[in-house]
């Protein structure tokens, strides 16, 4: 359909519930925390599960949205996995169930099984999980219905369709909007700028959409760089980065739910600048490099010297982020993301280590860290005390002051400094203990 | 028979269709307007200029509504009228009300909520429990002391004595669905309120004051909560006023929903507590003599704290006879929101706190935990004081009898202890669990590892059911039964989730003989049925369905009189089941039974009433039988915890528990499983955070974490003890709301056995257990601080 007359910012969950009358899409947090607003949005590129409550109505150019009401048949019978709920008591009190549904419906068309991961941003404060659990798995044996196969001809159809202004379809046209007017705000998934609408209550003034930007979108990777479009999601970098770098792809399956991956975007959790962004510490660890671009204008700087201060980035008016790339590496990275909570959650510290030894000998170190600075940053004092030492715990000790000189972390309601500093340490040890194929992580112990 | 019976909720499959409607779903008249609160930004003070110009000037804006503009009442209290709907002329909390606006759309009001400009002259506030104690910020005039035995004395005769203190912090209800109320208003000033309320009477009664009409003018409908877990038991006061209070004012519906972060710095939570403890025990463990202080942040106004803090008292002996016990219990006013009722109400807290005591000892005499609580249990129902496991033998073993109304030991209350069965429940859990099995493993499994350790608690569950206000320990029903059979249920009771009006349904549905089908619940209403009891106290099922019970047996008793009459047989012949009814040597179905009472002018309409027998409480003295009965049961975590950064992780949790005859087992365990999970996220994840200035850090839910899907322990078995009521309740069913919240205890206590694991000193483990305390707790444990 066509929209006219919509503020650009008016939510997905707010149409359906004002002016469709859909109420079966629930708010629950309003920030995409909580996933009972979870509907099923399809486009050529599959089917996603995703928050409708920070999704603004022009991310949808292009695509279909199946919302509860939509998932059982037009006879009134139930999908699978509705069926499944019912049999298996997985809901209590019903307010989420709407969102764990749509999120079901998804894995159960995908394919998917690992189902802590798939419902891991919808929260139930009901039934301690285990009965949804049951009925995801119970569901699994029954073919996904021809109403939810069915759409994707539909969607290809549709996505020919003129765009307005809000959504430039190519970089250079990205570019030249942004020459035009520097003040527009770029919105890529939308999973932090959303909280300025939904929260804030800001008026975010003219902005454009990056997902019509198709080069935007690409990945390549040839013999010694991976580069990465600045709207490529975080699920899609995940899916990508596994065979190079399996540890950075376990961080990315932790850094937000399969809404918020299916959302967010690399190049939105760079420029946004915030501190406690999880990919750049694993791409500065890597050596990434940024490139910016200004109407025809490009340069190329060292990822970690795109953070300046806190809120503030080398970010010119009128420029933005076009691509990362990461240079072809052996795999030493390890990525530590600390948090209250395994998933979708804010890290209290992300630590990214990159130690390459040679004979026994620290011959290179990028260590680099979020939530322990008001910006992404490096460990120089303590790669720079480790280079050139025996790999071990004498070097490890050694380094041992060297932290604080690399960072003075805050206490916040996530952790305090000492904490930090403490566990940013100990993550050296833990990286160290991990080469010498010790067990130390508690997600990877079998009952 | 319906009871017993795993049916699917009520309302199972409209929640999967989005079909089931909750309080922002319900279709509204024209003209709707929307409501928003502006909020107080300073946690103590004098408001001395609010200036509102801009808020009335913002677009979709109708009124804007200070203290001065309410016509009659200004208060939202549940108890003691000391919290004004908006605030009159002192600030007491960061978040609290001071004006409302009326608007024509949601966010048009939060909006414009925002632009009001409000001056403060700051007053000293008092945010923490040494603060209030220094300043005498208390409710009630001092300090309540519950006690028996002589405990002083008793701890200074035993041969060893020992000390400790436990922080323990609040904890948000995270409803899924935040508050909200809908308020329509009537001809001749009547008003009918829509609210997500487990209270809809006090609801009532909120409205009826701040309208000044009597309660019959206010009529409140409550289909289903989104969640309750007893944050809307008087949370959804100050919403359904000022729903109304506009309404009113403007002719027109008001609906009002908080948005998330409102909701959380607005709403009260969990009671805090830092409970110190000084306890005389000898070499096997066994408690001589115990003294607990209970400290507990109560917010800024009363609410419902003093039951709180009493019942944290009432269940500061767990499942443990404690012969000499003194518990001294402060209720501290600050500056906060005001703490409320959450699923347990305190007991969770008083119950935490002796278990840490267990712990505690059986760290200090190397006993085992598990040893060391089967030798402090009270002594087994049936076998009263002095039997076999009995740690004292004070008082003569009463004779055998065929009556669970034997004496008991007594509780630091007074209240025998006649249902006693956590023996039994815990050699049973012990030998399911294998738990000697696995703390072998897991010794080994430590001495092997020096980065991740493994620790296994079992702990038991002793609940006290009913309310301790006893004149709430009532209810009522209203039954119909149509001409063609179908039955139609309404009681006083609220569902949010947890079943209740499908168990309801089925004891309806048992009594009539009628299959669950033929019966259906109708959505909670003041005009139905009056005076009722929040839904709270895991009371719900006790309550309403003895009286929905009594209800369908007034009706089956008219319809067997007449049926027999009718048939020439005795009244005895006639016989209810199976979706029909057999009179004599006739069957005919329940709906031809209705059609011919109908028919011969018989009242297929009841009303009904239940009063919980037998109890007495005089909270002052702290003496009397406050429960009616306990509900029981155990729970057996394992956890792995690596000692760099304090992370963990829950592999596995045997839960054994009782909820007597269970009237629907797949509820229950759903009860079961969910309170566990929410249990040990109160003491893991979930931290409620407040800085200096007294605001909520931990305001929405990407700051404040409860479990996700996989923080459920991996390996997660539950099992019911399906064993009778000894107490005559409902088809001899027991209460399961809470209970269970307090088996979320053993997370707790596994933790601490693997931080144990990492040196010799006691962890001391303050709650919630975030990565960082356990960390904190592992260097302690090293002598690393």
């Amino acid at each position: 359909m066509d929209l006219a007359e919509v503020s650009p910012t008016t939510t997905l969950l707010d149409w359906l519930r004002l002016e469709r009358g859909l109420c079966g899409t629930k708010e629950g947090c309003n920030e995409g925390d909580c996933g009972a607003c979870t509907v099923m949005v399809q486009d050529t590129a599959g089917l996603r599960a995703m928050n409708a409550c920070i999704l603004f109505l022009p991310q949808l150019h292009g695509k279909a949205v199946r919302t509860v009401e939509g998932i059982r048949a037009d006879d009134g019978g139930l999908h699978p996995v509705q069926q499944a709920m019912v049999d298996h008591h997985g809901s209590q009190c019903g307010f989420c169930t709407p969102g764990f549904i749509a999120s079901m419906a998804t894995a159960h068309a995908n394919g998917a099984t690992d189902f802590n991961d798939r419902l891991a941003g919808n929260l139930c404060r009901c039934t301690g999980y285990a009965p949804i659990i049951r009925a995801a798995e119970a569901a699994v044996k029954t073919p996904a219905p021809t109403w939810i196969t069915g759409d994707l001809a539909a969607v290809t159809a549709a996505a020919s369709d003129e765009a307005a202004p809000a959504l430039p379809g190519s970089s250079d046209a990205l570019a030249a909007l942004l020459e035009k007017d520097p003040d527009t705000r770029i919105i890529a998934g939308g999973t932090d700028v959303g909280l300025w609408v939904t929260k804030q209550l800001r008026d975010l003034g003219p902005v454009a959409f990056l997902h019509r930007c198709e080069d935007l979108r690409q990945i390549e990777v040839t013999d010694d760089t991976i580069r990465i479009g600045a709207a490529v999601t975080i699920e899609e970098l995940r899916a990508v980065i596994f065979a190079h770098h399996p540890d950075f792809a376990e961080m990315l399956r932790r850094f937000g739910s399969a809404q918020v991956r299916a959302a967010a975007t690399v190049g939105g959790n760079i420029a946004n600048g915030s501190p406690i962004g999880d990919s750049p510490p694993a791409l500065i660890a890597l050596n990434a490099k940024l490139h910016l671009r200004k109407g025809d204008k490009r340069r190329t700087i060292p990822l970690e010297k795109f953070f300046l201060d806190y809120g503030k980035q080398d970010r010119e008016p009128g420029e933005f982020v076009e691509a990362i790339s990461i240079p072809r590496q052996p795999d030493r990275l390890a990525v530590y993301k600390i948090s209250k909570r395994f998933d979708q959650d804010i890290s209290a510290l992300c630590g990214a280590f990159n130690i390459t030894v040679e004979d026994a000998k620290v011959t290179d170190a990028r260590i680099a860290f979020g939530g322990m600075a008001g910006t992404p940053k490096r460990a120089h004092h303590v790669e720079a005390a480790l280079i050139g030492e025996t790999w071990g715990a004498e070097a490890i000790a050694q380094a041992w002051t060297a932290w604080e000189k690399d960072f003075a972390p805050l206490s916040d309601m996530r952790a305090s400094a000492n904490y930090r500093l403490e566990v940013a340490r100990n993550l050296l040890t833990r990286y160290y203990l991990e080469d010498l194929g010790a067990r130390t992580r508690v997600l990877e112990v079998q009952p | 028979m319906s009871v017993s019976t795993s049916l699917p909720h009520d309302s199972a499959v409209a929640h999967v269709t989005g079909d089931a409607r909750y309080i922002d779903d319900i279709p509204t008249p024209q003209g709707c307007l929307h409501l928003a609160f502006g909020l107080s930004e300073c946690s103590h003070g004098d408001i001395t200029a609010m200036e509102l110009a801009a808020v009335r000037a913002a677009e979709g804006v109708v009124a804007v509504l200070t203290a001065e503009d309410l016509p009659f009442t200004n208060d939202v209290s549940p108890s003691v009228h000391d919290e004004p709907l908006l605030a009159t002329g002192k600030v007491h909390y960061v978040g609290q009300p001071l004006f409302l606006v009326v608007a024509t759309t949601h966010l048009g009001a939060r909006k414009a909520a925002r632009l009001g400009q409000v001056s403060y002259e700051p007053l000293p506030a008092i945010l923490s429990i040494d603060e209030a104690l220094a300043a005498n910020s208390r409710f009630e005039e001092g300090p309540r002391i519950y006690a028996q035995g002589d405990a002083a004395a008793a701890i200074k005769a035993a041969p060893h004595v020992l000390e400790g203190t436990i922080e323990m912090g609040g904890q948000e209800h995270f409803y899924l669905e935040s508050q909200a109320a809908l308020a329509m208003p009537q001809e001749g000033g009547e008003m009918v309120v829509h609210s997500s309320s487990q209270h809809p009477t006090e609801i009532q009664h909120k409205v009826a004051e701040a309208l000044g009409l009597p309660m019959h003018g206010v009529r409140v409908e409550v289909r289903r909560m989104g969640g309750g877990f007893g944050g809307k038991e008087s949370q959804g006061n100050a919403l359904a006023v000022a729903c109304a209070v506009a309404a009113r004012q403007t002719g027109r519906a008001c609906k009002m929903r908080y948005d998330r972060d409102d909701d959380m710095v607005i709403t009260g939570k969990r009671h805090d507590f830092r409970i110190s403890y000084r306890v005389g025990h000898d070499d096997a463990g066994r408690i001589q003599g115990i003294e607990f202080w209970q400290y507990t942040r109560c917010g800024w106004a009363q609410d419902l704290s003093l039951a709180v803090a009493d019942r944290a008292m009432l269940h500061a002996d767990n499942a443990y006879f404690l012969q000499d016990v003194r518990i001294e219990s402060h209720r501290l006013r600050t500056n906060m929101q005001s703490a409320t009722a959450f699923r347990g109400f305190g007991g969770p807290q008083g119950l935490l706190g002796i278990e840490r005591v267990l712990d505690h000892i059986a760290h200090a005499t190397g006993q085992d935990p598990t040893d060391v609580r089967k030798r402090n249990y009270y002594a087994p129902m049936g076998r009263g004081a002095g039997g076999l496991s009995a740690p004292h033998a004070a008082t003569p073993r009463p004779p055998e009898g065929i009556s669970t109304k034997m004496k008991g030991q007594i509780t630091p209350y007074g209240q025998e202890v006649t249902d006693f069965i956590l023996h039994e429940m815990t050699s049973s859990l012990v030998n399911t669990c294998n738990l000697a099995g696995r703390r072998a493993k897991i010794a080994e499994w430590n001495a092997a590892n020096p980065i991740l350790k493994r620790g296994i608690a079992l702990t038991p569950v002793k609940f006290g059911i009913s309310f301790t206000l006893t004149h709430l320990n009532q209810a009522g029903a209203l039954v119909h039964v149509y001409q063609d059979g179908s039955v139609a249920v309404n009681h006083g009771g609220t569902e949010m989730g947890q079943g209740l009006y499908r168990k309801v349904g089925q004891v309806a549905a048992a009594c009539l003989g009628v299959s669950s089908d033929a019966v259906r619940l109708t959505a909670t209403d003041t005009s139905k049925v009056p005076n009722t009891s929040a839904t709270a106290a895991s009371s719900g099922t006790d309550l309403n369905g003895m009286a929905v019970d009594a209800a369908c047996r007034t009706i089956r008793v008219r319809m067997a009189e007449h049926l027999a009459r009718a048939y020439g047989v005795t009244p005895a012949l006639v016989l209810f089941a199976n979706g029909s009814v057999r009179i004599g040597d006739t069957r005919i179905p329940f709906a031809e039974a209705a059609k011919q009472c109908y028919e011969a002018r018989v009242s297929l309409s009841a009303t009904g009433f239940y009063k919980t027998p037998d109890i007495s409480w005089d909270r002052i003295k702290g003496d009397g039988r406050p429960f009616f009965y306990f509900a029981y049961g155990a729970a057996c975590s394992e956890v792995v915890v690596d000692t760099l950064t304090g992370e963990y992780r829950i592999l596995r949790t045997d839960i054994l528990h009782d909820a007597g005859r269970s009237l629907n087992p797949a509820i229950d365990l759903g009860q079961i499983e969910g309170g566990f999970v929410q249990g040990a996220g109160w003491l893991t994840t979930e931290e409620l955070v407040w800085d200096d200035k007294g605001r909520l850090r931990t305001h929405a839910p990407s700051t404040y974490k409860i479990p996700a899907a996989s923080d459920r322990p991996e390996v997660f078995n539950v099992a019911l003890w399906d064993a009778d009521n000894p107490e005559r309740t409902i088809h001899r069913s027991k209460a399961v709301g809470e209970p269970p919240f307090n088996l979320g205890v053993s997370v707790f206590l596994a933790l601490s056995d693997a931080i144990a694991a990492c040196g010799s000193a006691y962890p001391a483990l303050d709650a919630p257990a975030t990565p960082e305390r356990v960390l904190a707790a592992i260097m302690r444990v090293r002598g690393d601080v």
